[in-house]
């Protein structure tokens, strides 16, 4: 074989266990000193060095052992140069523990321990996805910072903090206790579902970084419903991940225009993903405990019965949004019911359900608010209103694709 | 790992209570030391004296200053103090949870600094 083919091999299958083994390495490394970045940082020196060593030698038989035989290294250098009493039992024992595991090629997967550290009350909400890619996934500080629209600097220094609190205020890389499981697993849920979020904005998938973002997080829902199987919440949000996903290519037509969900084609939509998002929905159904993520993918179940009715189903629409509501109090989620309401028993009566919530100051820069008054007050006959709101709409959307929508929705209103 | 429980709470409402429910807040102090001590949790706690009896000193200019009154002064004071060694923030936020102090005040978690390791 040429250099380059070994070279490009010697890659491939470097990528391939990062992909694999990134944040496994990670949290194993880092389990017991909680050294997040020191165990980030021999990893990264343990890649290049495969990098250096495979294309020259070939790839070792088993290349997480190789990796964590040379991260091991660096990783114990850097802790005990953090630690005067670097001859403590602790850190032998630690260093005979590390050794052991990378001359048996096979150690336990504690991803999940660091996902409950990544997402811990104590780390600031807003740092907790992005530490989540970066930790788990290895996703570097620019890539994350391009899709949460920070400089690469600030999301660098807030990672590196976060990193720093883990460590110093002691946060453990475990999984809770079983009465404290629910609160902090829907830390870690509500993590996931941010980093998917902000994937999912870019919805004609134009920018690569956050489409990427959609898939990562779909990876760290699979992760959780592996590690952690039979949690209810944790299947729900795989689930509502799956079935948005879905129908990625059919919120965009031919020419990158924005097509509503309701007028969005059937066969677009990505039939695999939705019966694995129908199965999750089903096995999480069948637990009797009911909750958040549940509910937003059985409303998502509920649109997409349209691909075999050809009729969305909205008095079953509308019940899931009442009983979400119970559970989020959320502006989003109200809009949504009001324009299922006005489905299921006319433009009117969505028009009562929105206006009831024009006290809430947060709505006032919501442009999901202004577009769904813009629509309700088209069908209800009101049109100078509608252009106006339509018009507000327009002034608040940051994608070019749905202002433009906006606009033919407005146009089509005469002048 | 040691962790600084510091507990602050508005003095002038303990003052404002009959004396039958400053005893029960004591036993209720009293009950959870104990239970500190009983896990082995317990270093050192302590009460403070009201904030009126503290003096704070800064430099201004140079020039040392001795102030009447108390650093930082808010609705909530520092009145009290639990030193404990736990295995990590999760056992500690699980005993200040179960403070009393949380139930009429602030209690804040820090951990402690240990120099030993060369100060990192």
């Amino acid at each position: 074989m040429s250099p380059e083919v070994h070279h490009q091999q010697a890659r491939d299958t470097a990528e391939a266990v990062a992909r694999r083994s990134y944040g496994k390495l990670v949290a194993y490394l880092a389990a017991r000193t909680r050294d997040v970045d020191a165990a980030e940082d021999a990893l990264a020196e343990a890649f290049a060095a495969a990098l250096g060593d495979w294309p020259r030698k070939g790839c070792p038989a088993n290349p997480e052992a190789w990796l964590l035989t040379v991260a091991r290294r660096k990783f114990l250098d850097t802790v005990r140069s953090r630690r005067r009493e670097d001859t403590s039992d602790d850190m032998e024992s630690m260093a005979d523990s590390l050794a052991a595991a990378a001359d048996e090629s096979n150690f336990p997967d504690q991803r999940l321990g660091l996902m409950f550290a990544c997402a811990h009350p104590a780390i600031d909400i807003g740092i907790r996805a992005p530490l989540m890619l970066q930790a788990v996934l290895g996703l570097d500080a620019a890539r994350i910072a391009s899709a949460f629209l920070l400089s690469p600097a600030t999301m660098g220094q807030r990672l590196v903090r976060a990193k720093q609190k883990i460590r110093q205020a002691g946060i453990p890389l475990r999984i809770p206790e079983r009465k404290e499981l629910p609160g902090r697993l829907e830390g870690v849920l509500d993590a996931t579902y941010a980093a998917f979020s902000e994937g999912w904005i870019d919805a004609s998938g134009a920018d690569l970084a956050r489409r990427d973002l959609a898939e990562e997080a779909i990876y760290l829902g699979r992760l959780v419903t592996e590690l952690l199987p039979n949690e209810p919440e944790a299947m729900g949000l795989l689930a509502l991940m799956l079935y948005a996903e879905s129908r990625r290519r059919a919120r965009r037509d031919v020419q990158g225009e924005y097509v509503p969900l309701m007028e969005q084609c059937v066969d677009d939509w990505n039939t695999a993903m939705i019966n694995e998002a129908e199965q999750l929905l089903i096995r999480a159904c069948a637990t009797n405990t009911i909750g958040r993520y549940q509910l937003e993918a059985a409303i998502q179940s509920a649109h997409i019965e349209r691909r075999r009715t050809r009729q969305a189903n909205w008095t079953h629409v509308v019940e899931l949004y009442d009983a979400l509501l119970a559970y989020a109090q959320s502006p989003v989620v109200a809009i949504n019911r009001a324009l299922a309401i006005a489905e299921l028993h006319g433009p009117e009566a969505g028009l009562d359900a929105i206006g009831q919530l024009g006290g809430d100051v947060r709505l006032r820069d919501y442009q999901p608010w202004w577009a769904a008054r813009a629509d309700l007050l088209a069908r209800t006959g009101k049109l100078d209103a509608a252009r106006q709101a339509y018009d507000i709409a327009m002034g608040l959307e940051k994608d070019e694709s749905v202002r433009r929508f906006l606009d033919r929705r407005r146009s089509a209103l005469g002048s | 790992m040691q962790y600084l429980l510091t507990l602050y709470a508005d003095e002038s409402a303990f003052a404002k209570m009959t004396p039958e429910q400053q005893q029960k807040g004591y036993a209720a102090y009293m009950a959870y030391t104990e239970a500190l001590k009983a896990a082995g949790a317990h270093v050192s706690s302590n009460r403070l004296r009201p904030s009126g009896t503290a003096t704070t000193l800064r430099t201004t200019d140079g020039k040392t200053q001795v102030l009447d009154g108390p650093f930082v002064d808010s609705k909530e004071q520092l009145g009290g103090y639990y030193l404990i060694d736990v295995p990590d923030l999760d056992a500690a936020l699980s005993w200040a949870g179960r403070c009393p102090g949380v139930g009429h005040g602030i209690v804040e978690v820090r951990a402690i600094w240990d120099m030993s390791n060369n100060g990192r």
